[in-house]
């Protein structure tokens, strides 16, 4: 089981240049799971303690809104992170996460990944990194979208 | 050299020849150019500067005028001494004539239900510019290598410009801002000229050693009265080149100029020359190869459209706009699309310099920004910053 | 050099502010052009713009222009009706080179990136590769961002590429809860598609800032920066390069482009600053 989790984990950018070992231990804290479509991931307040790496199906980051419903604010893709919060106190969750279609992931036990850092810094440094490198180029791709770049053009 | 006299007409010249012909006879050959069917143009006295008009004999030239040109300053000055090209450029170039400060491009009435167009026809006159300066000729050839030489010819240039008979007056009086000597289009004439002229006046008289450029411009010469040149006339010309070289103060490296524009796109220069500059557009207003214009239609209480073309500015704020706003908003950038439109992006696009050298945007300019004083500092930065660069290379 | 009058045979509302209108020339024939070259249409009286051709030479029939509602020629264009008179010159500019092999003759993945209207100048594009792609086995890949679902132009031109083999993708910066689709910048679509990127040629037109990302996330991903074509716009008034206003840096974007390789002097001016 261990051993087939550790190869699925290493075809994800997230573990792109993690030694085997290190991608061991992530793959203990590690379990496959699957959600039908329109699912909760997880829900916005809730104890943010398990985050996921999709394998197939897309996964909506959303959050609602009286009078407008539910809005989806991005939607993540195979191969990509859902869930950050679990990294930083209070480890609280600010957004509701749904399955699209049907979706299939690996479930990491946040806590337990924790535990590993510290116990490990150097295998929590090279994970930080890792993980900063994907919040990045998301918090690139929110930051793009404030611009609202197909947004009106003003008339002359 | 045979010294024997050509008085009356003398057909066998040949392109290169040099003849000497007296002040009448100048006006002779103004005469004649009139004879064979051209419109006379040259440069005039008006408003109190030299500017094109029609010339029909040498009185109507600059007689006796000097102009006394530093940055931001022209004056004229007279002398009695009837030289008639004693001076540099005035405010006007020679590019109105063939690329008009407004023009309509055509007009349309429906018809039927359909529209039907006209397109104004142009003077079948062909122009004589008799007094163009070498710079002026030069920069004639960069607005051709725009408007006539591309994949889409514009046809009222094409029109106007075909034809032009060019009599060049080389300079021995370079004007306070002159510069190009550095650009290579000046003081003696380059190609595209039918015939050039160098006014001398020593001990031998007032006269004009006349060089011809074109087998049409022998053609011309054929029936004007001249001598052969001597060889004192010679080296009295070649002297007057020399001297006229000696007194250009202003100087413009053009080595490796348009890289060196190129990659100084973020040099602090811009914004210290947007302080001084008023984004007026009186430079690309005098300046003989600026080529911008603006389509414009209109429409009249008949229901008549019309498309007219009118002189434009990369100064102006609406030259860059697009859906949203200006690309280019400040002042800054105006300038550093104007100048290195001028010095090296024009290279690209056309495959010559866009600047002559005639000092016009210098003596022009409100307040008096100097395009070489500013590509020399450009360039003083550029160095500086490599040399830091191999500095710490080295380290 | 005057416009040739065509008459509006058909007019279609894309979404709130952009139309498709279609033309025929009073007299002659359809003029001949290449995808992603563009003409210069005439509301007579108001004045003239640069529109892209939103058709595909192989497909019979008008002229087709997709014009967004921006000013006021625009304007009058998106509101112009069947029997209308519009002026044309054209059509000018270097085009998306679809003919282009690769170096080594195969086949290559063509990956399409528009945002917003953008997809206009590409839609004769697609539809040349779309069909080109059942003969020669080329991959083609469209990748679509739009501001909201509602602003998505050509719906069933994607479908219908999708159905004939595309691969088709959308993506949106902001969604309505009747949405099911992708939410997101248009970058994040290209991870998703299985292109190959070593023998992947690139054709971009939408927002500059969307193409300097997407071009540069292209690149990272090992795409020949010289196989990416991107479709820049300035101020195009004359289309004849004699009005100075399109210029760009060495480029008179109406003679040089729009269509310009992104390798080597556009990555850089893409970079650079007027401001």
């Amino acid at each position: 089981m261990t051993t087939s989790m550790t190869q699925l984990l290493e075809a994800y950018p997230l573990m792109n240049g993690l030694s085997s070992d290190a991608i061991a231990l992530v793959a203990g804290c590690a379990r496959n799971v699957a959600f039908e479509p329109g699912a909760l991931l997880f829900a916005e307040g809730a104890s943010a303690d398990t985050f996921y790496l999709l394998r197939r199906g897309h996964a909506a980051i959303e959050v609602h809104e009286p009078g407008r419903g539910q809005l989806v604010i991005e939607t993540i893709g195979p191969g990509e992170v859902v869930g950050w919060s679990w990294l930083i106190e209070p480890y609280r969750w600010t957004f509701d996460a749904r399955a699209q279609d049907s979706l299939g992931a690996i479930a990491i036990d946040g806590a337990c990944l924790r535990a590993k850092s510290l116990d490990d810094p150097a295998f929590g440094y090279a994970l930080l990194q890792r993980v900063a490198g994907q919040i990045l180029a998301r918090l690139q791709a929110t930051r793009m979208r404030l611009l609202d770049l197909y947004g009106e053009a003003n008339e002359r | 050299m045979s010294l024997h006299d050509r008085s009356g007409l003398g057909p066998n010249l040949d392109v290169e020849d040099l003849v000497v012909i007296r002040p009448d006879q100048l006006n002779d050959l103004i005469a004649r150019l009139g004879d064979l069917g051209y419109e006379t143009k040259g440069p005039t006295i008006g408003d109190g500067a030299i500017v094109p008009g029609a010339v029909r004999g040498t009185s109507d030239l600059p007689v006796g005028a000097r102009d006394a040109q530093s940055p931001g300053r022209y004056r004229l000055e007279y002398s009695d001494d009837g030289h008639l090209f004693e001076w540099a450029v005035g405010a006007r170039s020679w590019k109105a004539e063939f690329f008009a400060p407004r023009e309509r491009q055509w007009r349309a009435v429906i018809v039927d239900g359909t529209l039907r167009f006209t397109e104004p026809t142009k003077s079948a006159r062909p122009l004589a510019i008799i007094g163009a300066r070498p710079c002026e000729v030069a920069a004639i050839s960069v607005l051709d290598e725009v408007l006539m030489n591309g994949a889409c010819p514009d046809t009222g240039y094409d029109a106007r410009r075909e034809g032009l008979f060019v009599v060049v007056a080389e300079c021995t009086a370079p004007g306070g801002t002159c510069f190009c000597a550095s650009m290579g289009s000046g003081p003696s004439a380059g190609p595209g000229f039918d015939l050039a002229l160098l006014e001398l006046d020593d001990a031998d008289g007032h006269r004009f050693v006349v060089r011809v450029g074109t087998a049409r411009g022998a053609e011309v010469m054929a029936g004007v009265s001249s001598t052969s040149a001597t060889d004192a006339d010679v080296a009295a010309r070649a002297q007057a080149l020399d001297r006229s070289i000696n007194r250009m103060h202003r100087h413009l490296q053009t080595e490796g100029l348009a890289a060196l524009l190129a990659r100084s796109m973020e040099s602090p220069r811009w914004d210290q020359i947007a302080e001084r500059c008023l984004s007026c557009g009186n430079c690309t207003l005098v300046c003989p190869t600026c080529f911008c214009s603006d389509f414009r239609d209109t429409t009249d209480v008949s229901g008549a459209v019309e498309r007219t073309r009118t002189w434009s500015s990369c100064f102006d704020l609406d030259h860059s706009y697009l859906h949203g706003g200006p690309v280019r908003a400040s002042t800054s950038s105006r300038y550093r699309q104007w100048m290195s439109h001028k010095l090296s992006t024009w290279w690209d696009q056309f495959d010559t310099s866009g600047c002559v050298g005639c000092g016009r945007c210098i003596t022009w300019c409100p307040v008096g920004i100097d395009i070489t004083e500013e590509a020399a500092a450009i360039r003083g930065d550029d160095e500086a910053a490599r040399a830091v660069h191999v500095e710490e290379e080295a380290r | 050099m005057t416009p040739v009058v065509h008459r509006v045979v058909g007019r279609r509302r894309e979404t709130d502010d952009v139309v498709t209108i279609q033309l025929e020339p009073v007299s002659g024939t359809r003029l001949e052009f290449r995808p992603g070259q563009f003409n210069m249409l005439s509301a007579f009286g108001i004045g003239e713009a640069a529109i892209s051709l939103s058709g595909a030479p192989r497909d019979p029939g008008p002229l087709r222009h997709t014009v967004r509602d921006v000013g006021p020629v625009s304007h009058a264009l998106c509101q112009s009706d069947v029997g209308d008179l519009v002026g044309v010159r054209g059509p000018f500019g270097s085009d998306w080179r679809i003919g282009d092999r690769s170096e080594d003759g195969r086949d290559r993945d063509t990956v399409v990136v528009a945002g917003g209207i953008g997809l206009a100048p590409l839609r004769g594009a697609v539809q040349e590769l779309v069909a080109a792609s059942r003969e020669n086995g080329g991959r083609v890949f469209v990748l679509v961002g739009a501001r909201d679902p509602s602003q998505i132009i050509f719906n069933e031109d994607l479908q219908a590429w999708a159905d004939d083999g595309a691969y088709v993708d959308l993506t949106v910066d902001r969604a309505s809860a009747q949405w099911s689709g992708r939410v997101g910048l248009v970058t994040t679509l290209l991870g998703r598609a299985p292109f190959d990127p070593a023998r992947t040629r690139a054709l971009i037109c939408g927002p500059e800032i969307m193409m300097r990302f997407t071009a540069r996330a292209l690149v990272d991903m090992g795409v020949d920066q010289r196989a990416i074509l991107v479709s820049l716009e300035r101020n195009m008034e004359c289309g004849l390069g004699w009005c100075g206003h399109c210029q760009l840096g060495p480029f008179l974007l109406c003679r040089d482009g729009p269509v310009v390789a992104y390798a080597g002097v556009v990555s850089d001016l893409l970079a650079e600053r007027e401001r």
